[in-house]
């Protein structure tokens, strides 16, 4: 047993967040006597917090480097005006349309990234400029209209699931959708497969090594609670299709950040910005790419947030960058950079959609909300500090 | 049982943290009105035997009792320490940079009445402690225009401004020059003789502790292991040898600090010429004029000069211009003209730069010694930029044993690593790149005696394998002692080419201000 504290102990700061969030949603679970954890409710909060989570995603790696990007919400409702525009008022074809948008999403992104790399502008100005400069010229294209309705395909990317080519197996009064189980166990045998490996390597260099029954019973409790998920899901209408892509950019983010060579320039450039320029890191230019980035997943949020409203309004994605850069905070990146994982940002998005989720069924007031959102996110900061001082101060 | 004979009086401290007894029944003695050296390798443990004394570590964390002046001290705070007339000094200097001498002097002590600060008073008041030390300069210089051995005497009139009885001076002279150390140890003697002030000097630079102590402690892995007196008659020679101190500290004889090479050397590998460089800060003058120099493959070149003569600068311009503007001159590597006009050319040409100051340039501390090895040329393990992590375990476990890297795994922090594991690690960052040129930086400063004597046989071996090794250093024992050749830099400009086998520290000395 005191090797089990000792283990948690040690990794307090990864685990925390997690068990939170498992405490949080079991809590829910109780408090609503089940409703949280209807299928119509879950696929609902996984529709909610998409937009956020994309942005979070894009917002882990500028919290990274010590900085944030305020003008991510300015930019949602830029990008959604810009499809309003194109394919409301000029009836063009969606696929053109979000391939144009994306464009000109890489290309505020750049215009940012500019003038924070090499103009050395502080990004946290860059992007409150930003954050005024597309706020107003949203409404500016918008003249003060709501844009409304959207093509079927646009809407799609929100309100669509994947398809089921098995046509679905009713078992009782339930049908379950084939292809999202099939894709569900797929995707755990996948990481069961990875933390055998993962495993075995450490082992071969003798790093610290969980005990076998907690490694064990980690695996056992990560695959059983995504196939509870994938089973829920299966009994509803499926993955949706924001799902799905949130899981790719997950996937493939947290890839980058952890295997790549641009992912590790990154957290050099976060953890000691001097010294990675002297190693040969394009400080510059990685910064610029980050700015980038965000930018392009911002429009991809857009996207997906107006297509879910089908309207694109001129207020927008307000408090979106607050939202986005609270979850990096309270998923475990540092203040000052170079601490963080694209999961950690994730898993903090969802604890405070679950907040927000739950707090609204169980009929806490919005104001309500506001308010315990922001104790949330201090009394995650602080304890990271708190924690981290302890552990400096032991060494 | 306090002696009046006595100021200070640490008895039987022990400190432990989790896992680690970082002190073992440590007792320190320190009379009135002496210089009393603290040496020991790194980790030996008197940094934390300074932070129990100053209250760092609040009574109760640690066993052992404290006696100042005869009375058993329980400080809780640095406050508290400093009320008794216990002053540190770290080796970080703590002056806010924008503000003046006299405001740096009484922070956290203003001379105020109703919290409005009399600024004439201040003024005053600073001239007097100022003049104590023979710091002449306007006490309402903002100390950043001050030089870092100025800056030091500050941080001593602030302590005297606090009726300090006894000054705790960790390091201070591992930034300074061979002049303003010297200037700052006269006013220790100064102190000493003429207002009664004990010190407590924690030092690496041993030539400095065997001419200035009066007594001498030596601590190793957290035990003290004797206290040596000094007895110094005038124009006697001093009792206790260099040699001796060491033996104390590292536990056997280092009969040769600096081990013999005797590897042929070989052509030019390397050369500069006509480098000159403008000063960003002062556009007006240039930082380097003008120098040529070379270095050939198997050679260990010198490049000597006070602090601020342009050594680091040369380095850097030259290494992926990463210092200074408008930057004119040629570089050749193997006899052809090479482009190593960014950080990221220089590396993939061969030149490395090791940094002076290893925890801002040279490491990313919270990042562990895996990463912090490879990051300098991670293409090398990986495959279309995805990193073979299996491969970069196994590079960064070889450098670790090649390099004597003292960690329990490579997934250790560097930030958790002592000075010179730290500094073996910059060093792996950098032969990993496969470097034909290293510039090493003032690679042993602030690093305990054993592992100098490491560092000194690496770059030996560097050099029997060819590469080009050019050193700069401010400790002129090192410079001779390693050095094949030696380039004496002074003001930007290089003004004596020596051989490393006649020169002495006085020919240093003269060319440096023969200028």
């Amino acid at each position: 047993m005191s090797g089990l504290i000792e283990i948690l102990k040690k990794n307090v700061r990864q685990y925390m967040m997690v068990i939170a969030l498992a405490v949080a949603m079991i809590a829910f679970g109780l408090l609503t006597d089940g409703i949280f954890f209807r299928p119509v409710n879950l696929t609902n909060l996984v529709l909610q917090n998409s937009y956020v989570l994309i942005l979070a995603v894009g917002m882990l790696l500028c919290t990274l480097t010590g900085n944030i990007d305020l003008s991510v919400g300015s930019m949602v409702a830029f990008i959604g005006a810009l499809c309003g525009v194109m394919m409301v008022d000029l009836q063009w074809n969606p696929y053109l349309a979000m391939i144009i948008a994306l464009a000109c999403g890489t290309l505020i992104g750049m215009w940012q990234g500019f003038w924070i790399a090499f103009v050395n502008v502080p990004p946290f100005i860059a992007t409150l400029a930003g954050m005024l400069v597309f706020r107003g010229l949203g409404q500016v294209i918008m003249k003060g209209q709501t844009k409304a309705p959207f093509p079927e395909a646009f809407q799609k990317i929100s309100s669509g699931y994947i398809p089921d080519p098995f046509g679905g197996a009713t078992v009782g009064n339930v049908t379950f959708h084939i292809f999202t189980l099939l894709i569900g166990f797929v995707i755990v045998g996948l990481i069961i497969f990875g933390e055998i490996q993962k495993r075995k390597k450490q082992k071969k260099y003798a790093f610290d090594l969980l005990p076998p029954g907690i490694w064990l019973a980690k695996v056992i409790f990560i695959a059983s609670v995504l196939i509870a998920f994938t089973v829920v899901f299966a009994i509803y209408k499926g993955f949706p299709n924001v799902l799905i892509l949130l899981g790719v950019l997950v996937v493939g983010y947290q890839f980058v950040a952890s295997k790549t060579v641009q992912g590790r320039h990154i957290y050099a450039l976060g953890g000691n910005r001097k010294a990675a320029e002297l190693s040969g890191v394009k400080v510059k230019w990685v910064m610029f790419w980050i700015y980038t980035n965000m930018a392009i997943l911002a429009t991809v949020a857009a996207m997906v947030f107006t297509a879910r409203l089908n309207s694109a309004t001129p207020k927008a994605g307000q408090n979106f960058e607050m939202d986005a850069i609270a979850a990096c905070y309270v998923g475990g990146s540092a203040v000052s950079g170079g601490v963080g994982t694209v999961i950690g940002a994730v898993v903090g998005g969802l604890f405070i959609g679950v907040l927000n989720n739950g707090m609204s069924i169980i009929g806490v007031s919005t104001d309500w909300q506001q308010a315990i959102k922001g104790f949330v996110l201090l009394a995650a900061v602080a304890f990271d500090l708190y924690s981290k001082s302890r552990s400096s101060k032991g060494a | 049982m306090p002696n009046n004979s006595i100021l200070l009086s640490m008895k039987h401290i022990t400190k432990t943290f989790p896992g680690v007894r970082a002190l073992d029944d440590v007792s320190l003695d320190v009379k009135p009105s002496e210089i009393h050296a603290l040496v020991g390798e790194n980790g030996a443990g008197k940094s934390t035997l300074m932070k129990v004394l100053s209250g760092v570590y609040p009574y109760g964390t640690y066993d052992g009792d404290i006696f100042f002046e005869g009375k058993h001290c329980k400080f809780s705070s640095i406050r508290q320490s400093e009320q008794a007339g216990i002053v540190i000094i770290h080796q970080e200097l703590a002056l806010s940079p924008y503000l003046s001498i006299a405001e740096n002097m009484f922070i956290g002590d203003e001379r105020a009445k109703f919290n409005i600060i009399n600024w004439d008073k201040t003024r005053e008041d600073a001239i007097t402690y100022m003049k104590r030390i023979g710091l002449n300069e306007n006490p309402n210089t903002p100390v950043n225009k001050l030089g870092v051995g100025k800056q030091q005497m500050v941080e001593i009139a602030k302590a005297l401004a606090k009726h300090a009885k006894l000054l705790i001076l960790d390091e201070p002279t591992s930034a300074l020059n061979e002049r303003d150390s010297q200037h700052l140890l006269d006013i220790l003697k100064e102190l000493r003789d003429k207002s009664n002030i004990s010190s407590v000097l924690i030092s690496h630079k041993l030539n400095e502790v065997a001419s200035i102590a009066d007594s001498i402690t030596i601590l190793r892995d957290g035990k003290t292991i004797e206290t040596l007196d000094v007895e110094r008659k005038k124009d006697a020679p001093v009792s206790i040898s260099e040699e001796r101190i060491i033996k104390g500290m590292v536990g056997r004889e280092i009969t040769d600090m600096f081990p013999k090479r005797d590897n042929p050397v070989g052509d030019i590998l390397f050369e500069v010429k006509d480098w000159t460089v403008q000063n960003p800060d002062n556009p007006e003058r240039n930082k380097l004029e003008g120098v040529n120099i070379n270095v050939r493959s198997g050679e260990v070149v010198g490049l000597a000069g006070l602090v601020g003569a342009g050594r680091t600068e040369f380095a850097m311009s030259v290494f992926g211009r990463a210092y200074g503007e408008n930057i004119t001159g040629q570089t050749y590597l193997e006899g052809k003209e090479v482009d190593i006009s960014t950080i990221p050319k220089a590396i993939a040409n061969g030149v490395a730069y090791v940094p002076e100051d290893r925890k801002e340039l040279g490491l990313v501390l919270i990042q562990n010694i895996k990463e912090n090895t490879t990051i300098a040329k991670l293409k090398k393990i990986a495959n279309a930029s995805v990193i073979n992590e299996h491969e970069e375990n196994i590079v960064a476990e070889d450098y670790c044993k090649r390099l004597n890297t003292k960690t329990p795994t490579i997934l250790q922090k560097t930030g958790n690593l002592s000075g010179g594991n730290q500094q073996k690690v910059v060093l792996s960052k950098w032969l990993f790149t496969d470097p034909k040129v290293l510039i090493l930086d003032e690679p042993t400063r602030g690093i305990d005696v054993g592992t100098k004597h490491e560092i000194y046989t690496i770059i030996n071996s560097l050099a029997k394998q060819g590469y080009a090794c050019i050193l700069i250093s401010s400790e002129m024992p090192e410079i001779i002692g390693m050095s094949d050749r030696i380039y004496v830099m002074s003001e930007g400009k290089i003004t004596a080419e020596l051989s490393g086998e006649t020169a002495t520290q006085e020919d240093i000395m003269r060319n440096i201000l023969n200028n």
